[in-house]
């Protein structure tokens, strides 16, 4: 049965007639009213109008266009149960179908029922949420030029919409905010859909209303962005196969990837090869690239910082480059959050231990910290590891100085590749490397327990530099890890946590590498160093060093610091440092670092959604 | 304006153990969940707070999760507009069907055409829309006026 053009009953074809504004409204009212009296006809048609959507003569369109603002005008007399299936099908309309005026005149009509009763606010949300993203039919024009057109008359017409209905009932941004959180696509669904839900998110964000809903919504974003992450190649990752060193090459040259041979049998290498086919990481990558896309934003309109102490509790390359666009303020409150998160009793262990690796990650890798203030972070470390050591006066023992050990791993790897900022600085070198000596020389002896690769470089590169001297021998045969470090490191293997490695994913790597410290850009060129070295008669101690060092020089060379020039690269032997990448361990739960640790308290100063769980 | 009060109000808020941590930072944030709602227990919409917690011993609460209870004593300001209440707000919208209208800043009501005094009638002057009364020239409601 075909769908019969409604008319008007006053219409004729061959005759135009032109009807007032008001007569089409009170029509229309009539066509409601008489439901109740159980005349359906003219409801029917009016029905009719709202499901006829697709391929719309010129005529068909102004008709739809009328009814609806007609329906606009006579919102007072849609009642919720007599009227259920007109209704549901305006709920269902999509204004990614229709031209400008139809969608201006649905929007209207939808502003206009949300604002005349409470029942029909949280519908009317509804739908416009439902209209972030386009039927399924769509998502393949999103990218054409007609594609971009359409999304753009949409979105701007439902965000207007958000603002409208806002200003007449003010509570509706709390509402608002719980449907489009329920309403979040999950990482299941087809990834264009999530891609540009998101994208409203953002709008919403700093959008007119972005002040009462930013934050939760940011931290919606994040949370999701978390989920992606922990999702990628993990079941793949967890093969305990540690035989590359953290320091050696990493990838910097994109273009160089060659195609090389396969992977061993048996051994997963995540590498850029391997996550290109992967659609989560495609999708987790699109995404950062939006937050980083957004955060520019925010950064030109000078909101940065207000949106930051949002961030502060999330993903950590959005926080790196968030740190990278404002380093002063920023880039400084991070590292001193982290800071303070270390030196708290009250804190729980792992947080602690993760709070310092996350700085030591974060100080060594970020090209747009100052000296000084990298010095200072350091100087408050190893000014709390040397109150640690006099407070305590045991011996060796991994597990239960786990905090102190972490602090001093942190320190040394921090130091690995920033040595050249002390070296040239004599009066940092007193004032940090004295206390830094002692605490390396006292009975709890943390260069035997910390990451063998970390004790390593940083042992030459302290000799190198002449820092101290070092009385033990420490051979550690090239081990990356051993024993005693996974002992302080624990089931999370904190030991090995080093966030900040280089980003694997391609689009938002582009945003993260001006800013990013590659291992190359700092590796020392001590070989020079160990050759003056040799005619010297130093004493015993320096000598049992170098031996150490001389002897396992091949080792070293490498496993460490060989630069990405040096050798055939071997792209595919992806290592160690990149299978760091991004690292939310899979027992996130029990200690997210990259979630929630405080959420503020405050009284609402004016409408403000909660945050609290409303029941436990 | 009817409808608002003041009350003194003894509490007894359940809170989750993990919560001990950091007591009166939890006892705000609950209480922060509560304003601009309707609340059964109060009859009314919570606006503002002011708490004291009254006893530093709270009773544990067996049980499978073991809640510790708090008494508080809260300083409360409740808006319960009942049915014919005299209430003030704002003019947001006018239309020939309806006037929207914004009580104490956050709640929004609207007067329908049938419950608009039939001594205004609805009138377009340079654009703008306003109810004008019949009896008295200069009383005029538009966008903006209080009512």
């Amino acid at each position: 049965m075909g769908l019969e053009l409604p008319k008007y009953p006053e219409m004729e074809e061959d005759q135009v007639f032109n009807f007032t504004d008001s007569e089409i409204v009170s029509h229309v009212k009539q066509a409601l009213a008489s439901v109740l009296s159980g005349d359906n006809n003219s409801y029917n048609q009016l029905v009719g109008v709202m499901h006829h959507s697709k391929h719309l003569a010129p005529d068909e369109v102004a008709l739809l266009e009328t009814t609806l603002k007609a329906l606009a005008g006579a919102v007072s007399s849609i009642d919720i149960t007599y009227h259920d299936s007109l209704l549901s099908a305006i709920f269902c309309m999509s204004m990614w179908n229709y031209g400008p005026h139809v969608a201006d005149a649905l929007a209207e009509l939808i502003v206009s029922l949300a604002i005349s009763n409470g029942k029909y606010l949280d519908l009317c949300l509804g739908m416009l949420v439902s209209n972030f993203t386009p039927p399924p039919y769509f998502l393949d024009k999103l990218k054409m030029p007609h594609g971009l057109e359409r999304k753009g008359q949409v979105l701007s017409r439902v965000h207007a919409a958000f603002k409208k209905i806002a200003d007449y009932v003010p509570l509706a941004p709390l509402r608002l905010l719980t449907i489009v959180l329920q309403g979040m696509p999950t990482i299941y669904h087809k990834d264009r859909a999530i891609v540009i839900y998101v994208e409203n998110m953002l709008k919403l964000e700093s959008g007119e209303i972005g002040e009462l809903v930013g934050s939760t919504i940011l931290m919606a974003v994040v949370d999701r962005l978390i989920e992606l992450d922990v999702e990628i190649g993990w079941d793949a990752i967890l093969q305990d196969d540690f035989s590359k060193g953290i320091f050696e090459m990493e990838l910097e040259d994109v273009d160089d990837i060659e195609e090389s041979a396969e992977p061993d049998v048996g051994e997963f290498r995540l590498s850029r090869k391997s996550l290109a086919g992967n659609s989560i990481a495609e999708l987790l990558d699109n995404l950062l690239v939006l937050t980083f896309e957004h955060l520019e934003s925010c950064e030109r309109e000078g909101r940065l910082a207000k949106v930051f102490e949002t961030l502060l509790q999330s993903f950590q390359f959005v926080m790196f480059y968030a740190c990278a666009l404002d380093p002063e303020n920023c880039g400084m409150r991070f590292a001193t959050m982290l800071a303070d998160l270390f030196v708290q009793d009250s804190q729980p262990q792992p947080t602690r231990m993760s709070a310092v690796s996350y700085l030591a990650s974060y100080l060594s890798r970020a090209k747009f910290l100052a000296a000084s203030s990298i010095s200072s972070m350091l100087k408050r470390l190893v000014d709390w590891c040397l109150e640690y050591c006099e407070a305590h006066d045991g011996d060796i023992n991994p597990n239960a100085h786990r905090v102190f050990y972490s602090g001093c791993q942190a320190i040394m790897y921090v130091l690995c590749f920033r040595m050249k900022v002390f070296v040239d600085v004599p009066r940092l070198k007193s004032e940090l490397l004295i206390p830094l000596e002692q605490v390396l020389k006292h009975k709890l002896n943390p260069l035997k327990v910390c990451l063998p690769s970390v004790v390593e470089e940083f042992l030459r590169q302290a000799k190198a530099a002449s820092l101290f001297t070092v009385c033990k021998t420490f051979i550690f045969d090239g081990l990356l890890e051993s024993e005693l470090s996974r002992a302080f490191g624990g089931l999370e293997r904190l030991d090995t946590f080093f966030p900040f490695d280089p980003c694997l994913l391609k689009k938002c790597d582009s945003f993260i590498r001006p800013m990013f410290v590659f291992w190359s850009m700092v590796k020392p060129t001590h070989d020079d160093a160990f050759d003056d070295d040799d005619d010297d008669d130093g004493s015993s101690d320096d000598y049992l060093v170098q031996d150490f060092v001389n002897e396992n020089e091949d080792i070293m060379n490498d496993e460490f610091g060989k630069s990405f020039d040096e050798q055939g690269v071997d792209m595919d032997d992806f290592d160690y440092a990149l299978k760091k990448m991004s690292i939310t361990p899979k027992a996130t739960s029990n200690y997210k670092f990259g979630g929630r640790f405080q959420e503020p308290a405050r009284m609402p100063s004016r409408i403000r959604p909660s945050t609290s769980p409303e029941s436990l | 304006m009817e409808g608002l009060s003041v009350a003194d109000a003894n509490l007894l808020m359940y809170l989750h153990p993990s919560k001990s941590r950091n007591v009166s930072q939890s006892i705000l944030r609950e209480l922060g969940s509560l304003p601009f709602k309707f609340n059964e227990t109060f009859d009314g919409v919570l606006l503002a707070y002011d708490v004291n917690i009254l006893d530093k011993q709270a009773k544990i609460l067996s049980g499978v999760h073991p809640y510790f209870g708090l008494r508080l004593k809260a300083n409360l300001l409740l808006f319960s507009p009942k049915p014919d209440m005299l209430l003030e707000g704002k003019v947001v919208k006018l239309s020939q069907e309806s006037i929207h209208v914004i009580v104490l800043g956050f709640s929004s009501a609207i007067i329908t055409a049938e419950n608009i005094h039939g001594e205004f009638k609805y009138r377009t002057k340079d654009k703008e829309e306003l109810f004008a009364s019949k009896s008295h020239k200069r009383h005029v409601i538009k966008v903006g006026t209080m009512i």
